[in-house]
């Protein structure tokens, strides 16, 4: 039982934490108002390694692990979570293109994704009508001589419409359900790929969501990703990484609301003495940082799991549900604290508390973590 | 970072385990109903090494880690959490102070017995009228020659019914407030020394607490552990580790009473199945095991971070606070899982409910945790 972090994990962290609380931190609520997406800072992340933390060096990412991915992207949220999940979403693409691709795809696309030639990669599983059930998905991939054509709406596309890359389920089989879904990639501007307007959301402004359309979509045939048949099983084992990465995600946004607090607390008078000094305010902290703290276990744990090559499912559910649920009240209380001032945008807290909000619900909702969980349980 | 435990934890872990299933499970009810103190188990955990795990084996103990110690505790507070708090009390709140500040000859005195199992040791500094401010106390202990003289009494002494000796804080200084607080062994069975009646009490029926009243009992100058004026320290210290063993004694309460709904609702059946296969129960499972797990890791840390020698005031208050609001949260489901029969006394989980109760009072209340938690945040 070991619970340091060794020097890469450490230098990783570090980088993340400095880039963060220097070039993201300070424009969050400029591109929170108006929701502008960071282009030119998750470029620099992509010179920082932090677009392919967990991608073998060959492929141009960071080889630093899971753990470190964990890390990195929990002090990139910390300045600007809209920006942590345009590097989660891309993350999670080159990964699933390390382990499911051919050697071609894996030498034509990954380096794309993690060098910041693709500004982003796109994850392009619900749709308007499958979001915790994908297999009820409807759009169809047909097999036209050597290449494939693509029907049907996606929806919900964190990046959708500014990525190079797109991951795409559709039904091959619709006659075979699950085992019915393959998963393709398709470069961003490939006719026929329609990109809706962009979602106007309560948080993660600066990050874009989009619908999309496929409409007689051709691709070519090497463009499928594992085989075919595979994908809904390629889909559940890249979520299962995900949910490291929203569970991160989620203790970032709460640290960052839990430090707002903390400093808030100190400063203010009531009564003719600074807040924190009365319990009620003193306890809340208290109970904050102990949430936070075990998501964080919760979370590391799992990371460290899925480096190890165990089996993770579980784990990552566990730290998904509660680093979010945990983050959630705490963005909560950090609003409670702050008083008025928690409800106006001078203050972070309220962009903390909308950001946050989304994390019980993307990459599997907490309903769908609980049923993960007890299906694990039960086995 | 290395989530996985050593050979050696491994090992103590399921000794612990196997012990548990063995002889604390198939009797715990019954102790509770009877309100009867374990001798022959808690003779063996000495046996075991279990009375002294992180003290060294020149000293008595095992010369195991507190990860292993946090695992044990665990483990034997889910056969039994009586077991664990008298285990828990002889390791971290006796052996462990007089390991970390008694001289050579208090410890070949005062700890290998102990540590070995074959004497059983408390300790006292909750008084009537002194329990979250410790500082507060009234005992006092004045010089006489190659003496001190203690006067006072103590109470919720857990093992004190029975305990051979005591390390015991009194008040040498009055002015100096809790800077004037010292602490001391004392042997148990000195004239002077009463014992009162054990306490009834809502859960861990079956280990034994009272108050003990000291009157002009006369304690030899050598048995001052540390300096006069320490005991504040010395205590604080003492109860940065008893926080972990506690915890985990809730993390063990709690999974007790978890694999017991999950075992009832995967037999219980309504409306044409199992209740398991519901999403109400589903999910109480999941949420059970889910903050077990979080609740253990808090734990762990804590424990590594005691094992380095660092200071872990603030991480032993967290796992303290959050296993045992867990453990609370846990057993109410697990009760609730069973329905009825969570109820009655046919079935465990009454017990488990009433047992993790305390995990949220002694060694400091949840409040305590907080007031410790905060002041570490704040003086960031």
């Amino acid at each position: 039982m070991d619970f340091e972090l060794n020097e890469l994990q450490i230098a990783i962290r570090d980088t993340a934490r400095k880039f963060a609380e220097e070039r993201l931190a300070p424009g969050a609520r400029e591109r929170d108002r108006q929701e502008i997406f960071p282009r030119e800072e998750i470029l620099e992340m992509a010179r920082l390694g932090l677009m392919g933390v967990n991608v073998p060096e060959a492929y141009g990412g960071a080889q630093a692990g899971a753990v470190a991915y964990s890390l990195a992207l929990t002090e990139i949220a910390r300045g600007d979570a809209s920006a942590a999940v345009t590097m989660g979403v891309t993350n999670m693409c080159a990964e699933l293109i390390c382990a499911a691709g051919t050697d071609e795809q894996k030498r034509k696309y990954v380096p794309r994704l993690t060098a910041g030639e693709y500004v982003a990669g796109a994850f392009a599983l619900s749709e308007p009508h499958a979001g915790s059930d994908p297999a009820a998905m409807t759009t169809r991939a047909e097999r036209k001589g050597d290449r494939w054509v693509l029907n049907g709406a996606k929806q919900w596309i964190t990046s959708g419409d500014v990525a190079g890359l797109l991951v795409v389920w559709a039904k091959t089989d619709p006659s075979a359900g699950s085992k019915g879904i393959s998963c393709f990639l398709v470069e961003g501007g490939t006719p026929g790929l329609v990109v809706g307007k962009p979602e106007a959301k309560m948080g993660l402004r600066a990050s874009h969501t989009v619908p999309l359309l496929f409409e007689n979509c051709e691709i070519p045939a090497e463009n499928l990703l594992g085989a075919e048949g595979e994908g809904f099983k390629w889909a559940m084992r890249a979520l299962d990484g995900g949910r490291i990465g929203i569970a991160s995600q989620a203790i970032g946004i709460a640290q960052a609301a839990l430090e707002a607090s903390i400093a808030y607390a100190k400063e203010r008078k009531a009564f003719g003495r600074p807040i924190a000094e009365f319990q009620a305010i003193a306890f809340k902290l208290a109970d904050m940082k102990t949430q936070l703290e075990a998501a964080r276990w919760l979370t590391l744990r799992a990371a460290w799991m899925k480096e190890q090559g165990l089996r993770f499912t579980r784990e990552a559910s566990m730290a998904k549900l509660f680093a979010s649920e945990a983050a959630n009240r705490i963005a909560a209380e950090a609003v409670q604290i702050h008083g008025g001032y928690g409800y106006v945008d001078e203050f972070p807290v309220e962009r903390h508390l909308r950001d946050v909000r989304v994390t019980t619900i993307y990459e599997g909702t907490s309903e769908i973590q609980r049923v993960v969980i007890a299906r694990e349980l039960l086995r | 970072m290395n989530f996985e435990l050593t050979e050696t934890q491994r090992m103590l872990r399921d000794t612990c385990r196997e012990f548990a299933e063995r002889e604390l499970v198939p009797n715990a009810r019954r102790w509770d109903e009877e309100h009867r103190f374990p001798v022959e188990a808690v003779r063996k955990l000495g046996e075991l090494g279990l009375m002294g795990v992180a003290v060294p084996e020149e000293w008595g103990g095992a010369g195991a880690d507190n990860v292993s110690y946090a695992l044990a505790m665990e483990e034997i507070s889910r056969g039994c959490a009586s077991t664990g708090v008298i285990m828990s009390v002889n390791n971290s709140l006796y052996c462990d102070p007089i390991l970390r500040y008694g001289t050579e000859e208090q410890k070949r005195e005062w700890l290998v017995p102990f540590a070995r199992g074959e004497k059983l040791g408390c300790f006292g500094l909750t008084e009537p009228e002194a329990g979250s401010d410790a500082a507060a106390q009234k005992t006092t202990a004045v010089r006489d020659g190659d003496h001190y003289v203690i006067n006072g009494a103590k109470n919720w002494i857990t093992n004190g019914t029975r305990a051979d000796a005591i390390v015991l804080f009194a008040m040498t200084n009055r002015e100096a407030g809790h800077r004037g607080i010292s602490a001391f062994i004392v042997d148990l069975n000195s004239p002077g020394v009463t014992r009162a009646p054990a306490d009834r009490k809502l859960g861990i029926n079956a280990s034994e607490s009272c108050s003990l009243y000291f009157e002009n009992v006369r304690v030899p100058a050598k048995n001052l552990l540390g300096k006069e004026g320490e005991g504040f320290k010395i205590a604080m210290s003492t109860l940065d580790g008893g926080r972990i063993g506690i915890a985990a004694q809730a993390v063990g309460i709690a999974r007790a009473a978890y694999e017991a709904a999950l075992a009832y609702a995967r037999e219980r059946k309504t409306f044409g199945k199992a209740i398991a296969e519901h999403q109400a129960i589903a999910f109480m499972l999941a949420d059970m095991a889910t903050e077990i797990d979080a609740a253990r890791l808090l734990v762990l840390r804590a424990a590594a971070l005691k094992d380095q020698g660092v200071r872990h005031t603030a991480e032993s208050s967290m796992a303290k606070l959050y296993a045992s609001e867990m453990s609370h949260r846990v057993t109410h489901k697990a009760l609730q899982i069973h329905g009825g029969y969570g109820y009655s006394k046919e079935f465990d989980v009454e017990r488990y409910y009433r047992d993790s109760r305390i995990t949220e009072i002694y060694e400091g209340t949840s409040e305590i945790q907080r007031i410790v938690i905060s002041a570490n945040l704040l003086k960031a």
